[in-house]
C-alpha cells in the first residue's frame, strides 16, 4: 500500500491488514490440507483399491460451516465499523440524490451521494468537474480555478464533484478514497488530510482512450504555503484564466499532457462557463 | 439427419466429422460443437490478451494506440466471458447431462441445436466489428453509458446484438437443461442420486433464467439510446446512467456464478474418481449450489460501491456478498476432505482439480476482501480487481474446465490423452497464471487503475513480470493443442470406463453410440460409491465390454 | 424428425408432451424477467425523478386504453372457453372461441396503433415518452406473437383430427401465453396509465 495521507486511510489499512491475516490463515489451512494429502495419500503403483468409504461427517461439516460464519460476521462487523468511522453512513453525504435536481439548482448546501463525514460549512469547499481528460477544481470562496488541487493540511475538505461528459472517478490512492463523478449528478467526498505531500489524482473509471492519462496532483500543504498559493492566484483571476490550465497542468505530468493538449481548447470554454456560473451565484 | 433414423440399437454407428458442421440435434454433437467453438474463442481471446500484455510491458502506449487498446480490452473481456466460459459450461452440460441421467437426448433437441447455432454468428459478428466505422466497442465489457453511447456507435451496436444473441442462446439452453434434469432421469435415479454436476446445472440454469433477461432488457434500452436517440441512460437527456449499472450487474454478478457453478459440478465429479473416495458431504455440496444461486441474486451492487448508492445499501450488499463465502467454503472444505485419506492418482485431471482448489480459494478470498466497502473503495477499478477475477475465472472456471476436459476426453473421443503433455500443460498454466496475475494484486494496491494503455512509470517492473507470465500462459496452449491432435490421431484406445468411475456416462461405449445406451442403463450404484466393494469389482465384466468393440470407427 | 426417429427405435418416448408445457412455463419465467427489468426501470425513474412525468408530457387519455384493457382481459375468458371446447373434443367450438379471441386481440392492437398516432409525443420527446413507447411497444410485440399463435392454432385446427381432447398442446400453449400477455398488460396499465 502507498503511504496513508489521512487518519481514515490508516483505518482502511488496519482493515486491510486484518483481512489479509485472516485470508492468509484460511489459505494456509486449505493449501496445507491439500499439499499434505498430495504427499501423504498418493496411490502406490499397482494399487487399484479404493480409499475408505466415507460419505461425510455431520459434526465436521457443522464445524466448517460455523467457523466461516463466525469469521464472516466478525469481518462484516469490523468493516461496518470502519465504514462508519469514515462517515459512510453520514446522513448528509451518503444520501442519494435524484439526477435532475442538481442540474436545476446548483447551490452549495445540498446533499449528495458520496463518502466521508460531512463537515458542513466548516470545510473548505472545492467544486470538481471531471471531463475527458482533465480535472478542473474551482474554489467558490475565492473564485480560483485550477487544474490541480491544493488543500491545507489537517483541515476538512469537501469536494463537490460532477462530470461534464461521461463517468469518471476521483481517486487518490494515498487517501484510499474513490468516488465516481456522474454527469448530471453531484457526488461528494470529504476528508481531512494529515500528511503533507504531493499525491496523484487518478481517474479510475474508463472514460475513453486517454483514460490512463487523466491525472492531476493533490498538494497537501501547510497553511502558509497554501495561503501563498491562494494569493498568487487570486488577484489575476480573469486574466489568469487562459493560463491556469496550461501552467498548472503542464507542471503535473508533461509527458501525458502533450499527447492531448488539443483537448484543452474546449476546456477553456468550460472554464469560462463555470466562472460565469459562480459569479452569478454570488450576486 | 439420416444417420439418426438408420441407427439401431445393436450397431455402434459413429458420427461423420461433417455432422459437426450441421444443424444436428444430437446432444453429443451439440456438446462437441459448443466445446470446439468455445476453445476457438479461447485462443482468440487469449491472443487478444497477449496483445494487451504486450502493450502493458511498457508505460507508453507504443504497441497499439490507446484507442485500439480499449477495443481489444473490450473484446478480450467479452469473448472470454460470453464466448469461452459460458459456452464451455453449456458444452459440458449438453454432452453430459443426458448421459449422466441415462436418457438418449435432451428434452428439446431442436431447441438445443438452435441455441447452439446462435452462438457462432454472435461471435463472428463481434469479431467483424473491429472493421466497422469507428471500430469495435470500446467501453469495456461492462459497456457503461454514457461512454458507450459516445464512442463508436456501430461497434457498440454490434456488441449489443451479439451479446443479445448469446444471451438468448443461454436462456434456451437453460430451459433444456432444467427440463431434462427434472423430468427425464431414469426411474431409479432420484434427485439425490444424481451426479453433482446435474445439481450444479440446476443452480446455473435457474440463475440464467432469472437474470439473463434483465441484461437483455438493459441492452435493449441501451440500444434505443444509441440508435433511436432516447435517453434512458443518457444524462444529457435526463436519463440515469447508474440505473444501467444496476441492471447490468443484476445479470453480470449472477453471471460470474453462471460461469463457476458448472465447474464446481465438474470438480465434484472429477475428484472422487481420481482419489477413489466418495464425495464428502453430497447433500451439503448439492444444496450449497442452490444457496450460492440465491445469494448471487442479491449482491449485484458490490460492483458499484463507488458509483454512488446510499450508505445503508452499501452495507446490505456488503453483508450479503460476504455470506457467499459460507456455501462456497462448504464446498471447498468438502472437496479437501474428499481428497484427504484417498488414494490419489496423480494424473492430469486430478492435477487440474488440485490447481482449481488452490487458485480458486485464493481468488475467492480476495473476493471477500473486495466486498468490504472501505477497502473496495480503495481498490475498485484497479488491478487488484483484475487479479481477483482472473484468479477465479482463469484459475477457477478455466482450471475446472480443463480438469473436466481431460477427465471426459476418453469418453468423448474413445482415446486416451498423453499424460506427459497433459502434465506439461498443467505446469505451464499453473506457473504462468501465478506469475502473471499475482503481481497485479500489488499493482492495484499501489494505485494502478485498470483499463489503461498508458501508466505511471513506477509500475513498470511489476507489469513486466505480468507480461512474462502471460507469455508463459500463451506457451501453455502448445502442449495442450499438440496433445489433442496427437491423441485424436494415435492415442491409446480406451474401454468404456478407463477411470473405473460409477456415474452412468461410463456405462456406455467410448465414444457413446448415437442414442447413448444399448437398451436401458442400469443404476447399479450411487454416483460416488467408492470403497464399498469395487476392489473385487470387475468393471469390464459387468458391462460386458472390451476396448476393441468401439474402436473400429472412432475418429 | 428427430422425435419420430426415436419413437421408431424406442418404446419409451411418449413423454414429450408434458415436457413442452414445462418448457413453456420456464420460458415464460424468463419472459417475466425481461418485463420485470423494464418495469423496475420505470419504477426507478418514477421514484427518483423530481417531476414525473416530466413537464410537458401530454396527459394520457384513459378512455381508449381502458376499453382496450377490458377487451384484452375478457379475451382471456373467451379463449378459455375455446380450450374447454377442445377438451370436449368440440373442434368447431375451439375455432369459434379462438376466432373471437383473435378478433379481440386484433382490436386491441388497432386501439394501440390509434393511440400511438394520436398522442402528442414521440419516442424521444422525453424519458416518460420513451418508457411509454418501449413498454407498450414491447408488450404489443408479445400480443402480436400471441395473435400469431392463435392464428396458427386456427389454421391447424382445420386439419382433420389435429387437435383432440387428448392432444392439444398447441391450444394450451397459446392459451397460457395469452394469459401471460394479459397479466403483463394489467401491470403495465396500472403502472403507466393509472399511477
Ligand atoms: C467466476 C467468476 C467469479 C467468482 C466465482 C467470483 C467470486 C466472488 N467475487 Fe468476484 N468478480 C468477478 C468474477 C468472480 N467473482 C469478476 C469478473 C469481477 C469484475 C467484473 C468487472 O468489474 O469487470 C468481480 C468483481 C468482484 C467485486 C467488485 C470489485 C470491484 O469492482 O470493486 C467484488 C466485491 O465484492 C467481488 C466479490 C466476490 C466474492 C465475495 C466472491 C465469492 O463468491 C468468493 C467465495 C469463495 C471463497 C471465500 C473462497 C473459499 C472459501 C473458504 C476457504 C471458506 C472460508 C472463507 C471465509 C470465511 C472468508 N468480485
Ligand atoms: C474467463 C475469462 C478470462 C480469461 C481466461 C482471461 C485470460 C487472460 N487475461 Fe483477461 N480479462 C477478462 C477475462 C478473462 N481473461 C475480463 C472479463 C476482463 C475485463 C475486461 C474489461 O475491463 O472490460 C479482462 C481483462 C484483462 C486485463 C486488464 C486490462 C485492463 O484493464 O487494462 C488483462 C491485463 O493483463 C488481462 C490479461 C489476461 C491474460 C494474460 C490472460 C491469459 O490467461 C490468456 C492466456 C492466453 C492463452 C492461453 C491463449 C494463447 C493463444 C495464442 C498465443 C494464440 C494462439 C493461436 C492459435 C493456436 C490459433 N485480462
Ligand atoms: Cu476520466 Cu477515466
Ligand atoms: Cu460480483
Amino acid at each position: 500500500m502507498p503511504v496513508a495521507a489521512s487518519e481514515n486511510a490508516k483505518e482502511v489499512d488496519k482493515l486491510f491488514n486484518f483481512m489479509m491475516t485472516i485470508a492468509t490463515g484460511l489459505f494456509l489451512i486449505v493449501e496445507g490440507a491439500l499439499v499434505y494429502s498430495l504427499i501423504k495419500f498418493r496411490r502406490k503403483k499397482g494399487d487399484t483399491s479404493d480409499g475408505p468409504h466415507i460419505e461425510g461427517n455431520v459434526a465436521l461439516e457443522i464445524v466448517w460451516t460455523a467457523i466461516p460464519t463466525v469469521i464472516v460476521f466478525i469481518l462484516a462487523f469490523y468493516s461496518f465499523q470502519t465504514y462508519n468511522k469514515l462517515g459512510g453512513l453520514d446522513p448528509v453525504n451518503s444520501r442519494n440524490v435524484p439526477p435532475q435536481q442538481i442540474a436545476i439548482d446548483n447551490n452549495d448546501d445540498q446533499i449528495a451521494l458520496g463518502i466521508g463525514k460531512s463537515f458542513g460549512k466548516e470545510a473548505l469547499q472545492v467544486n470538481v468537474q471531471a471531463m475527458q481528460y482533465a480535472w478542473l477544481f474551482t474554489y467558490p470562496e475565492t473564485g480560483i480555478v485550477s487544474g490541480e488541487l491544493h488543500v491545507p493540511n489537517n483541515q476538512p475538505v469537501q469536494l463537490n464533484m460532477t462530470a461534464k461528459d461521461v463517468l469518471h472517478a476521483f481517486w487518490v490512492p494515498q487517501l484510499r478514497l474513490k468516488q465516481d463523478t456522474i454527469p448530471g449528478r453531484q457526488s461528494i467526498i470529504s476528508f481531512i488530510p494529515s500528511l503533507k505531500g504531493d499525491y496523484p489524482i487518478v481517474c479510475a473509471e474508463l472514460c475513453g482512450p486517454y483514460h490512463g492519462g487523466m491525472k492531476s496532483v493533490l498538494h497537501v500543504e501547510d497553511q502558509d504555503s497554501y495561503e501563498e498559493w491562494i494569493k498568487s492566484n487570486q488577484p489575476v483571476q480573469e486574466a489568469y484564466l487562459e493560463k491556469t490550465l496550461t501552467v498548472d497542468d503542464s507542471s503535473s505530468n508533461e509527458k501525458f499532457l502533450t499527447s492531448y493538449i488539443e483537448n484543452m481548447d474546449t476546456e477553456k470554454d468550460t472554464v469560462a462557463e463555470l466562472t460565469h456560473n459562480y459569479s452569478h451565484q454570488d450576486s | 439427419m439420416t444417420t439418426i433414423i438408420e441407427s439401431t440399437k445393436t450397431q455402434h454407428q459413429q458420427r461423420k466429422w461433417t455432422d459437426y458442421f450441421t444443424f444436428c440435434t444430437d446432444h453429443k454433437v451439440i456438446g462437441i460443437q459448443y466445446l470446439v467453438t468455445s476453445f476457438l474463442f479461447y485462443f482468440i481471446g487469449g491472443a487478444l490478451a497477449e496483445v494487451l500484455r504486450t502493450e502493458l510491458a511498457t508505460p507508453e502506449p507504443d504497441f497499439i494506440t490507446p484507442f485500439l487498446y480499449n477495443q481489444v480490452l473490450t473484446m478480450h473481456g467479452t469473448i472470454m466471458i460470453f464466448l469461452w466460459i459460458v459456452p464451455a459450461g453449456a458444452a459440458f452440460a449438453n454432452y453430459l447431462i443426458p448421459l449422466m441421467i441415462g436418457t438418449e437426448d435432451m428434452a428439446f433437441p431442436t431447441l438445443n441445436a438452435l441455441a447452439f447455432w446462435l452462438t457462432p454468428p454472435g461471435g463472428i459478428l463481434l469479431l467483424l466489428s473491429f472493421f466497422v466505422d469507428g471500430g469495435a466497442a470500446q467501453a469495456g465489457w461492462t459497456s457503461y453509458p454514457p461512454l458507450s453511447l459516445v464512442s463508436g456507435i456501430w461497434g457498440e451496436e454490434i456488441w449489443i446484438l451479439s451479446v443479445l444473441l448469446i444471451g438468448t442462446s443461454s436462456i434456451l439452453g437453460s430451459i433444456n437443461f432444467l427440463t431434462t434434469i427434472l423430468k427425464m432421469r431414469i426411474k431409479e435415479m432420484d434427485l439425490h442420486s444424481m451426479p453433482l454436476f446435474c445439481w450444479s446445472m440446476l443452480a446455473t440454469s435457474t440463475l440464467i433464467l432469472l437474470s439473463t433477461p434483465v441484461l437483455a432488457a438493459a441492452l435493449v434500452l441501451l440500444s434505443f439510446d444509441l440508435i433511436a436517440g432516447t435517453s434512458f441512460f443518457n444524462p444529457a437527456g435526463g436519463g440515469d446512467p447508474v440505473l444501467y449499472q444496476h441492471m447490468f450487474w443484476f445479470y453480470s454478478h449472477p453471471a460470474v456464478y453462471i460461469m463457476i457453478l458448472p465447474f464446481f459440478g465438474v470438480i465434484s465429479d472429477v475428484l472422487p474418481v481420481h482419489v477413489r473416495k466418495p464425495i464428502f458431504g453430497y447433500r451439503a455440496i448439492a444444496y450449497s449450489s442452490l444457496g450460492i444461486s440465491f445469494l448471487g441474486l442479491i449482491v449485484w451492487a458490490h460492483h458499484m460501491f463507488t458509483s454512488g448508492i446510499p450508505g445503508w445499501l452499501r452495507m446490505f450488499f456488503m453483508a450479503a456478498t460476504m455470506l457467499i463465502a459460507i456455501p462456497t467454503g462448504i464446498k471447498v472444505f468438502g472437496w479437501c476432505a474428499t481428497i484427504w485419506g484417498g488414494k490419489i492418482n496423480l494424473n492430469t485431471p486430478f492435477l487440474f482439480g488440485f490447481g482449481f482448489l488452490t487458485i480458486f480459494t485464493l481468488g475467492g478470498l480476495t473476493g471477500v476482501m473486495l466486498s468490504a466497502v472501505p477497502f473496495d473503495i480503495h481498490v475498485h477499478d484497479t488491478y487488484f480487481v483484475v487479479a481477483h477475477f482472473h484468479y477465479v475465472l482463469f484459475g477457477g472456471a478455466s482450471m475446472g474446465l480443463f480438469a473436466g476436459f481431460y477427465h471426459w476426453f476418453p469418453k468423448m473421443t474413445g482415446r486416451m490423452f498423453n499424460e506427459f503433455l497433459g502434465k506439461a500443460h498443467f505446469l505451464l498454466l499453473f506457473i504462468g497464471l501465478n506469475v502473471s496475475f499475482m503481481p497485479m494484486h500489488e499493482l492495484g494496491l499501489l494505485g494502478m487503475n485498470r483499463r489503461i494503455a498508458l501508466y505511471d512509470i513506477q509500475f513498470q517492473p511489476l507489469n513486466e513480470i505480468a507480461t512474462i507470465g502471460a507469455y508463459i500462459l500463451g506457451l501453455s496452449t502448445l502442449p495442450f493443442v499438440i496433445n489433442i491432435f496427437l491423441s485424436l490421431a494415435s492415442g491409446e484406445k480406451v474401454s468404456r470406463n478407463p477411470w473405473r468411475a460409477y456415474t452412468l456416462e461410463w456405462q456406455t461405449s467410448s465414444p457413446p453410440a448415437i442414442e447413448n445406451f444399448d437398451g436401458k442403463p442400469v443404476l447399479w450404484a450411487g454416483p460416488y460409491d467408492y470403497g464399498l466393494n469395487s476392489e473385487e469389482f470387475d468393471f469390464e465384466k459387468v458391462f460386458g465390454d472390451t476396448p476393441t468393440e468401439t474402436s473400429s470407427n472412432s475418429k | 424428425m428427430q422425435g419420430s426417429a426415436i419413437q421408431k427405435s424406442h418404446e419409451t418416448t411418449h413423454v414429450h408432451h408434458d415436457h413442452r408445457l414445462f418448457g413453456l412455463v420456464l420460458f415464460l419465467i424468463a419472459e417475466s424477467s425481461i418485463f420485470l427489468g423494464l418495469f423496475s426501470a420505470f419504477i426507478v425513474y418514477k421514484t427518483i425523478m423530481p417531476i414525473w412525468p416530466p413537464t410537458g408530457t401530454p396527459e394520457l387519455e384513459l378512455l381508449l386504453p381502458g376499453i382496450n384493457t377490458l377487451i384484452l382481459v375478457s379475451s382471456s375468458f373467451v379463449m378459455h372457453k375455446g380450450k374447454a371446447a377442445i377438451k370436449r373434443n368440440d373442434v368447431s367450438g375451439l375455432k369459434l372461441w379462438f376466432g373471437v379471441t383473435a378478433l379481440m386481440g386484433f382490436v386491441f392492437l388497432a386501439g394501440q396503433m390509434y393511440e400511438y398516432f394520436h398522442l402528442e409525443m414521440g419516442l424521444t420527446t422525453n424519458l416518460f415518452a420513451s418508457c411509454f413507447y418501449v413498454l407498450t411497444g414491447f408488450h404489443g410485440l408479445h400480443v402480436s406473437f400471441g395473435l400469431f399463435m392463435i392464428l396458427a392454432v386456427l389454421w391447424r385446427s382445420s386439419k382433420e383430427g389435429h387437435y383432440t381432447s387428448e392432444s392439444h398442446f398447441g391450444v394450451e400453449a397459446a392459451e397460457i401465453y395469452w394469459h401471460f400477455v394479459d397479466v403483463v398488460w394489467i401491470i403495465l396499465f396500472v403502472l403507466v396509465y393509472l399511477l
